[in-house]
């Protein structure tokens, strides 16, 4: 048996676990690529046309992406105006409200939406949140607010509105752990100095909490931003899956993802095929972008 | 005196929308936990888990099928997932200060923001096409994809916690370095490690994107991994979207045991990494 | 006691340096060090005596950014030669920590025999043998034989530390370094472990580097005073303790340094 030098036996777990971890990038880099080649037909045929194009039509075999960014962006959007306010205050009330010993609890169940599965939040949509929309919700925002465009027209229960709340609920936990563990890093010597200056408690949070915590908090609300754009099941099943730009939270629509889910199976023209792998990458690049610029406020936030 | 009341006035309504904001996430997830209870334990018999589906129009049959298929893709990834996992983990930890390390972490963080979808459609094209088939192998590929950047994440952060001075105690002893990395280090973290990987499992289990056209799903009992699998997920959701009362109810009690499933796995390892957390590790 | 100085040497270093990036910690320190005596280390903490100890075992380059020069001869022979694989030297030099370090999720008896196990030696009776025998020097023996499968880390600190001296003794290296072993023991533990130390001395040389005078003016034979990564004075014990050569020195022992 040959003996190797410790050090030349060092370098080769090391030349292991390297090579480990190349296949691992090398893995995300074959996603990007294998996306690419698929989407290839579609983007010769369609060019960034595609995107513009408000026409949906398999059976023409005519193929444009704008019904389903728009509805991404949509439901994304609003689900992020309930879910962002929401979420600082639940991190808030955790970290500041709360005793240690409940705060733990709280924190845990709030995390716990986090691990239901999102084909249960799609079931639970489909047979209690969309009949509540439908019945209560939408009825007394057409009565309060039905002067605005985006009350108008009949509630069907499934729409952009219900997927948007649905949506809300999913990434909430997400922004708020992130939110909590900002606040959890403000030094206490700076709630004391702000308490010793007079603040109520409110203005206590305000000042040496949210104010020192605004980049961290931004960040928070893009990865949550990116939760909600991939997000396929529930928003699937509570969408209504038809292609159409309307004014109205009430109307249905269809997301990129939904798309996806609901045609990729089905599709059976090469060109059809491809276009829905043209949306993958896509929503495969704005998620991305969206992770890569929440990563770099991050980073800039731990810096500063 | 005025202004003090207002500015009391403002501290109270604000403790008051905290306290909403809280009830707003809370009351929903008390609903759902609640509904999928009810829903789906009165849904719920034995033949659910011994019965495989009877055709349309018949009453009763269960999801055995689907049980089955997804403890058999789920461990099947997790198969893929885990050895390498696990060896990202040891060299994010072991050699955090190397530049490809850094390059890894990226990888890591964006992998994990890939949309569920995106890796199905990912896990069909390179899979599914040039086997011409849809396959349980497909779904495990898939699923694998999914699981990798959380092994990878909490490998990382649990073979952190060993402190320094006991890989300093090892090569003291006179061990070369892989040695300490492999028999000290990673073999007594190992009951850590598997929390880690149960919560990977617990996230991996609840997926129905990427098995829609990788897994598939079928209607029989299967346990050949080239040919297409159900899987409890899958077959939730094609239960939900039918228009069969009878097939609703196994919906819910499908969901049920999905849920029971995953939040105890999950419930479970979240215990134990606070706890692991809490004593530094060691 | 003049046979002390007769004693063969076993380590030496010669104008060894040690940096940490550009911080230059340890300063050109030359000495011998004798067959079968303990040689203390004292001086104001930050003086560079750690990293010292760590230079001998070639422990410090473990560090990102450390550097040595200089050298140090183990039985004559430079142990920073390249042709030297750091694992042998290591086998050789065994250390003992501040901390008390025991493998974590490992038995008592793994965490004594570990060293020769990995080493590729796997006869239960040899290294249960083993075992007992450094146990008992580590005079832990006693208190842990009917236990031995339970976990390292269950026992109170200063069994812990005494497992740690059984585990480095394990390997049988002839010289023993100790980086301040008893500062985060009670005075019970630390009396246990001064008294094993004397029984130790019989067989192998010892090292340690320690933030208590008294501790180093009873158990040692040899004391170094360092400050500054400069080695001001070194001798025996006896001599620095009631007589030292330099100024700087008595300061310190009298307590007026600084």
């Amino acid at each position: 048996m040959i003996k190797l030098k410790s050090k030349t036996q060092d370098a080769l777990l090391f030349y292991v676990l390297r090579t480990i971890s190349l296949v691992v990038i090398a893995l995300l880099l074959g996603i990007i690529f294998v996306l690419i080649q698929a989407a290839w037909p579609a983007i010769k045929a369609g060019g960034l046309t595609f995107l513009f194009s408000k026409e949906w039509n398999p059976v023409e075999d005519r193929y444009g992406a704008l019904p389903f960014i728009f509805g991404t962006l949509v439901t994304s959007l609003v689900a992020l105006l309930i879910a962002t306010p929401v979420s600082v205050l639940i991190a808030l009330f955790i970290t500041e409200y709360l005793p240690k010993s409940i705060s733990r609890i709280v924190a845990l169940l709030v995390e716990m939406v986090a691990a239901i599965p999102s084909i249960v939040f799609g079931l639970w949509g489909v047979f209690y949140l969309a009949p509540f929309v439908k019945k209560v919700l939408a009825p007394l925002l057409k009565t309060h607010l039905g002067f605005l465009p985006l009350f108008q027209g009949p509630s069907f229960g499934i729409g952009i509105l219900t997927a948007a709340l649905i949506l809300s609920i999913m990434i909430v936990p997400t922004i708020s752990s992130i939110c909590r563990s900002i606040f959890e890093l403000v030094p206490a010597h700076q709630k004391e100095a702000s308490y010793a200056l007079g603040s109520t408690k409110y203005e206590m949070i305000k000042l040496a909490i949210l104010s020192p915590s605004v980049s961290g908090i931004s960040s928070a609300v893009v990865l949550g931003l990116g939760r909600a754009l991939g997000e396929t099941m529930a928003v699937t099943m509570l969408i209504g899956n038809s292609p159409v730009i309307s004014s109205s939270l009430f109307s249905p629509a269809a997301t990129m993802a939904s798309v996806m889910a609901n045609e990729y199976a089905d599709a059976n023209t090469p060109l059809h095929i491809s276009s829905l792998c043209y949306l993958a990458l896509l929503l495969f690049l704005i998620t991305f972008l969206s992770n890569l610029f929440a990563r770099t406020i991050v980073k800039s936030f731990s810096k500063g | 005196m005025n202004y003090r009341i207002y500015r009391k006035f403002k501290n109270f309504m604000f403790l008051v929308l905290t306290l909403v904001s809280a009830l707003a996430v809370l009351i929903p997830l008390f609903m759902i936990i609640q509904f999928v209870l009810v829903q789906g334990a009165s849904s719920l018999s034995l033949d659910f888990f011994t019965q495989l589906p009877k055709p349309v129009g018949e009453v009763g049959g269960g999801m055995k099928h689907a049980i089955l298929g997804t403890i058999y893709i789920v461990l099947l990834g997790a198969a893929i997932a885990i050895p390498i996992g696990v060896t990202c983990g040891i060299y994010l930890s072991e050699f955090s200060k190397s530049k490809l390390s850094k390059t890894l972490k990226m990888t890591v963080d964006l992998m994990s923001g890939i949309p569920s979808i995106v890796i199905g459609i990912f896990a069909y094209l390179v899979v599914v096409v040039p086997l011409k088939s849809f396959s349980a192998f497909a779904g495990a590929i898939a699923l694998s994809i999914i699981m990798l950047p959380i092994i990878i994440k909490t490998s990382e952060e649990i073979l952190k916690l060993v402190p320094n001075h006991i890989r300093e105690a090892g090569l003291a002893l006179g061990l070369p370095r892989w040695k300490v990395i492999l028999f000290i280090i990673l073999k007594g973290s190992v009951s850590n490690l598997l929390t880690g990987m149960i919560l990977a499992i617990s996230r991996a289990a609840g997926e129905t994107a990427p098995l829609l056209f990788t897994a598939f799903g079928n209607m029989y009992l299967s346990y050949n991994m080239n040919e297409p699998m159900a899987s409890l997920p899958v077959q939730i959701y094609t239960y939900a979207i039918s228009p069969y009362k009878d097939w609703q109810r196994q919906a819910w009690a499908g969901a049920f045991v999905l849920m029971v499933l995953i939040l105890t796995m999950n419930l479970f390892a979240r215990f134990i990494l606070t706890k692991i957390k809490d004593k530094k590790g060691i | 006691m003049p046979n002390l100085n007769d004693a063969k040497v076993i380590l030496e270093a010669k104008k060894l340096e040690a940096w940490f990036g550009d911080f230059h910690a340890v300063k050109g320190i030359t000495v011998d060090y004798r067959e079968k005596t303990i040689n203390a280390i004292i001086g104001p903490s930050g003086c560079g005596k750690s990293t010292y100890l760590r230079c001998l075992n070639r422990i410090h380059e473990e560090i990102e950014g450390a550097r040595t020069a200089g050298e140090v001869l183990l039985e004559g022979k430079n142990i920073y030669d390249k042709k030297v694989d750091v694992v042998d030297v290591r086998r050789r030099i065994g250390m003992v920590f501040q901390k008390p370090n025991p493998f974590p999720s490992m038995s008592i008896l793994d965490n004594v025999v570990i060293g020769l196990r990995l080493q590729g030696i796997s006869k239960r009776s040899t290294l249960l043998e083993t075992a007992e025998v450094c146990l008992r020097k580590a005079a832990l023996w006693d208190e842990v034989k009917d236990k031995l499968n339970s976990l390292g880390t269950s026992l109170s600190g200063g069994q812990q530390q005494r497992l740690c001296i059984a585990r480095a003794l394990a390997v049988n290296p002839p010289v023993l370094l100790m980086d301040e072993p008893t500062s985060a023991l009670d005075p019970i533990a630390t009396a246990k472990i001064e008294e094993l130390m004397n029984e130790i001395k019989k067989e192998y040389t010892v090292i340690i580097v320690t933030h208590n005078m008294q501790q180093a003016a009873r158990i040692s034979d040899f004391t170094s005073f360092f400050v500054y990564g400069n080695m001001i004075e070194h001798g025996l014990s006896a001599d620095i303790f009631t007589n030292p050569k330099e100024k700087q020195t008595e300061d310190y022992i009298s307590g007026r340094f600084g």
